[in-house]
C-alpha cells in the first residue's frame, strides 16, 4: 500500500480543473484552488496526469519485481471450449491471438482441451495455430461443469506453469476461468477486446471496455503468473487453416479427485426454433418496441433467416414478452459484436448500445430520424420497418439465391 | 436457513453522458443505483424467505454512500445488512473484492446460499461471484434463471441456468453460490413499511481488521491486475443514413451490405 500512490504537487497545481474532467472515478475535487485526490474513489489510472499541463499529478507504483518465480512460467495457454460436441469458434480466435503473442514473447502455443473422445479433433487445433495441445479425455469430463474442470486446470497450471491463459467470455469461460484465477492467485481481466505484448517486460497488456464500452481500460498483471485473460467474441481473428497438421499431443491422466460431487449435471434443453446463437453469429437482426405486436418478429426471423443470422431484441420487446430474454441484447442482457449488426424498430436506450456498440457495421431501420441508434450507425434507413424489413429479405434473397 | 446477498452500488448509467470537448464521462449529478443485476439477487433471497422462512443477509463492499444501497435492500425486505466499507479496499479487483466479500460471509457465518448478480453493470466482469465461491470452496451455479426446488432435508438445490443456446438444469448441494439473471424475477418495490424500518435499522460496518485481513491483502496492494490506462474509445465514424423512396432506400443499403455479406 505504501509504495503506490498518486500526490498532487501544490506548488504546480493551478486549479484548472482539468484533471476533474478527465478523471474516470470521479476522485478529484477543487478545493481552495488546488486539486484534492479521494484516495478511496482513485485508481491510479493516470488519467489526470497525462491530462495535468502544468505537470503536477504524480503517481508512485511500484517496480515491477522480475522474481525468479516469475521466470519460470512459460508458453502461451488457451483454454479449448466445447459446444455440443464441436470446438467453439471463439476458441480458433484465441488460438490465432495466442500465435501473435506467442511470437512477441518467444514462445509457444498451447491448446487446453478437456472432454471426452477428443481424439478426432485434436489436429484441427494444429492447423489453426497450436504448438502442443495438452489433453485430459476422460467421461466425467463429457459434460462441462466448472468446479471439474477448474480443478483439472489448476493441476495443469501448477504442473507445466504456463506465462499467459486466454479463454472465450463465454458463459462457460468466465465461469470457469474466475474459479482458476483465485485458486492459483492470478490475475484476471474480463471481456478483453484488444491483447498485445509488451515485449521488454513480457506483460500482457489487455485492454477491456468498462462503463458499458464509453472507457477503455488498459490493464496489466506485473506480479502474478500466469496472466489471464477472457476475450470476447469475434474480436480476434482466427487463422487461415494450415496445411500442417503436426504438434506435440500431451495425455495427462488424472484420477477422479477432480470431480467435485456436489454438484450433478440433470439435463440440457436446447433453444429450438433458433438456428443460431447471439455470441456466435456473424450477423444479428434485432427487432425493438417499433415492431408493435408479438407476431411483427417474424418479419425479424425472415430476415435473420435469409442472412443466415441470429435474432436478437430490446429489453422494450423482451419486457413485452414478444421473445425469450435469451435474445435480449444489452446491458440486463448480452453484450455481442458481431460483423453486422441490423436494429429494426430499436430506437437506441444506452443500455441497449452498451450490449452491442462494439459490433463492426451497424444498421439502424427507425421510423425516427432523431432516434439515438443513428448516432452510431454506419448504415441507416428512416423509415416505415413494415415495409424496408420485407424488402431487404425480398433484396437479400435474390442475391444470395436461397 | 441463511441466504446472504452480495451487491454492488453503481452509477446510473442511462444517464451517463459524454462530454463532446473533452470526450470524458460525465459523472456529476449521476445519481447511483443498485446495481440492475443484483436487484434481482436481493428479490430471490425474498422469496426464499417467504417461501423458506430463511433469513436474509444483504452486504456490500464500498465507500461510505454505498449505505444507501443497503438501506433500499432492507426497505425490499431483506432482514440484515453489513456494510465493509474501508479506505483500505479501494482500488480493489475482482480478486480482493472477492477475498473481502468472502470473508465478511465467513464471519457471518453458518449460511446455506450465497447470491450474486450475474455482474456488475459498470464493470461487467461477472467474475466476483465465481471468486467468491471459491475463496469459500463451495460449489458454484453461474447465470441461474430459476430456482426449482430446495430440499432444506437433504441439503440440495436445484436450478436452471441460462446458458448461450439453450439452458441447463444443475443440482448444486448447500452451501453453495449462484449468479442470477434477469429472468429469475421481477423485483418488487419497496413498500411505506419497509421504508420505515430500513431508515431506522442499524447497519454494521466491518473494516479490514475485523475481518481478519492484512491490509497489503486488500484494495490496491492485495490485487493481482492493475489498470496502467484509461482512454476513450475512437468515436463511430459518421453513418451514411438514407432516406426516402424504401425501395431506393433498400437498393442502396443492400449495395453497401453486399460486399460484406457475400
Amino acid at each position: 500500500m505504501k509504495d503506490r500512490g498518486i500526490k498532487v504537487i501544490k506548488e504546480k497545481c493551478v486549479g484548472c480543473g482539468l484533471c476533474i474532467k478527465v478523471c474516470p472515478f470521479s476522485a478529484i475535487v477543487l478545493e481552495d484552488k488546488l486539486a484534492v485526490i479521494d484516495l478511496s474513489k482513485c485508481n491510479l489510472c493516470g488519467a489526470c496526469k497525462d491530462a495535468c499541463k502544468f505537470g503536477a499529478i504524480e503517481i508512485f507504483k511500484p517496480q515491477i519485481v522480475d522474481t525468479g518465480v516469475i521466470k519460470d512460467y512459460k508458453g502461451v495457454w488457451v483454454f479449448i471450449e466445447e459446444e455440443e460436441g464441436k470446438i467453439a469458434g471463439v476458441s480458433f480466435e484465441l488460438l490465432g491471438k495466442a500465435r501473435e503473442l506467442a511470437k512477441d514473447l518467444n514462445s509457444e502455443v498451447v491448446g487446453i482441451y478437456l472432454g471426452y473422445n477428443l481424439k478426432e479433433k485434436i489436429p484441427i487445433l494444429f492447423r489453426k495455430g497450436a504448438d502442443k495441445v495438452i489433453v485430459v479425455d476422460k467421461p466425467e469430463l463429457k459434460v462441462f461443469i466448472s468446479e471439474n474442470y477448474a480443478n483439472v486446470i489448476v493441476y495443469l497450471i501448477e504442473k507445466y506453469k504456463p506465462e499467459v491463459f486466454l479463454a472465450g467470455a463465454t458463459t462457460a469461460g468466465r465461469s470457469l476461468v474466475s474459479r482458476i484465477a483465485v485458486k492459483v492467485h492470478a490475475g484476471l481481466t474480463a471481456d478483453c477486446t484488444g491483447l498485445e505484448i509488451d515485449k521488454e517486460r513480457r506483460l500482457l497488456i489487455q485492454t477491456r471496455p468498462a462503463f458499458g464500452g464509453n472507457i477503455m481500460a488498459q490493464i496489466i498483471t506485473p506480479n502474478h503468473r500466469p496472466q489471464m485473460a477472457t476475450v470476447r467474441h469475434k474480436v480476434m481473428k482466427e487463422l487461415e487453416e494450415s496445411s500442417s497438421s503436426v504438434g506435440e499431443v500431451i495425455e495427462e491422466n488424472l484420477d477422479g479427485e477432480f470431480i467435485d460431487q456436489r454438484v450433478r449435471f440433470i439435463d440440457f434443453i436446447k433453444e429450438e426454433g433458433y438456428k443460431v446463437n447471439l455470441a456466435d453469429a456473424d450477423i444479428i437482426v434485432s427487432g425493438g418496441r417499433g415492431l408493435g405486436a408479438p407476431d411483427n418478429f417474424k418479419l425479424i426471423r425472415e430476415l435473420a433467416e435469409v442472412l443466415g443470422a441470429a435474432v436478437g431484441a430490446s429489453r422494450a420487446a423482451v419486457d413485452s414478452g414478444w421473445i425469450p430474454y435469451s435474445h435480449q441484447v444489452g446491458q440486463t442482457g448480452r453484450t455481442v459484436s458481431p460483423k453486422i449488426y441490423i436494429a429494426c424498430g430499436i430506437s437506441g436506450q444506452i443500455q441497449h448500445l452498451v450490449g452491442m456498440q462494439s459490433s463492426k457495421i451497424i444498421v439502424a431501420i427507425n421510423k425516427d430520424p432523431e432516434a439515438p441508434i443513428f448516432k452510431v450507425a454506419n448504415y441507416g434507413i428512416v423509415g416505415d420497418l413494415f415495409k424496408i424489413v420485407p424488402l431487404l429479405t425480398q433484396k437479400f434473397k435474390e442475391i444470395l439465391k436461397r | 436457513m441463511k441466504v446472504i446477498v452480495c451487491i454492488k452500488q453503481v452509477p446510473e448509467t442511462t444517464e451517463v453522458k459524454i462530454n463532446p470537448e473533452t470526450n470524458t464521462l460525465i459523472r456529476e449529478g449521476v445519481a447511483s443505483i443498485i446495481n440492475p443485476f443484483d436487484m434481482y439477487a436481493i428479490e430471490e433471497a425474498i422469496r426464499l424467505k417467504e417461501r423458506y422462512g430463511v433469513q436474509t443477509f444483504v452486504i456490500t463492499m464500498g465507500p461510505p454512500q454505498a449505505e444507501s444501497a443497503l438501506r433500499e435492500a432492507l426497505s425490499m425486505g431483506i432482514d440484515e445488512a453489513i456494510h465493509l466499507s474501508d479506505k483500505a479496499f479501494a482500488g480493489s479487483d475482482t480478486w480482493a473484492t472477492s477475498l473481502v466479500l468472502a470473508k465478511a460471509i465467513e464471519k457471518i457465518g453458518n449460511y446455506d446460499l450465497i447470491i450474486c448478480g450475474k455482474q456488475a453493470s459498470d464493470g461487467d466482469t461477472a467474475q466476483v461471484g465465481p471468486g467468491i465461491a471459491t475463496h469459500l470452496n463451495l460449489p458454484q451455479a453461474t447465470y441461474v434463471r430459476k430456482i426449482d426446488s430446495i430440499d432444506g432435508k437433504n441439503k440440495i438445490m436445484r436450478v436452471e441456468r441460462l446458458l448461450e443456446d439453450g439452458y441447463e438444469i444443475l443440482e448444486v448441494f448447500l452451501p453453495a453460490l449462484i449468479t442470477v439473471v434477469k429472468e429469475i424475477n421481477e423485483p418488487r418495490l419497496p413498500s411505506l413499511r419497509g421504508k420505515l424500518r430500513a431508515k431506522k435499522q442499524a447497519i454494521s460496518v466491518w473494516a479490514h481488521t475485523d475481518l481478519g485481513l492484512k491490509e497489503e491483502e486488500v484494495g490496491l496492494s492485495g490485487s493481482p491486475t492493475q489498470v496502467v490506462k484509461i482512454f476513450t474509445p475512437p468515436p463511430r465514424p459518421k453513418g451514411a443514413i438514407f432516406e426516402g423512396e424504401p425501395e431506393e432506400c433498400v437498393d442502396k443499403l443492400v449495395e453497401k451490405l453486399k460486399t460484406h455479406i457475400l
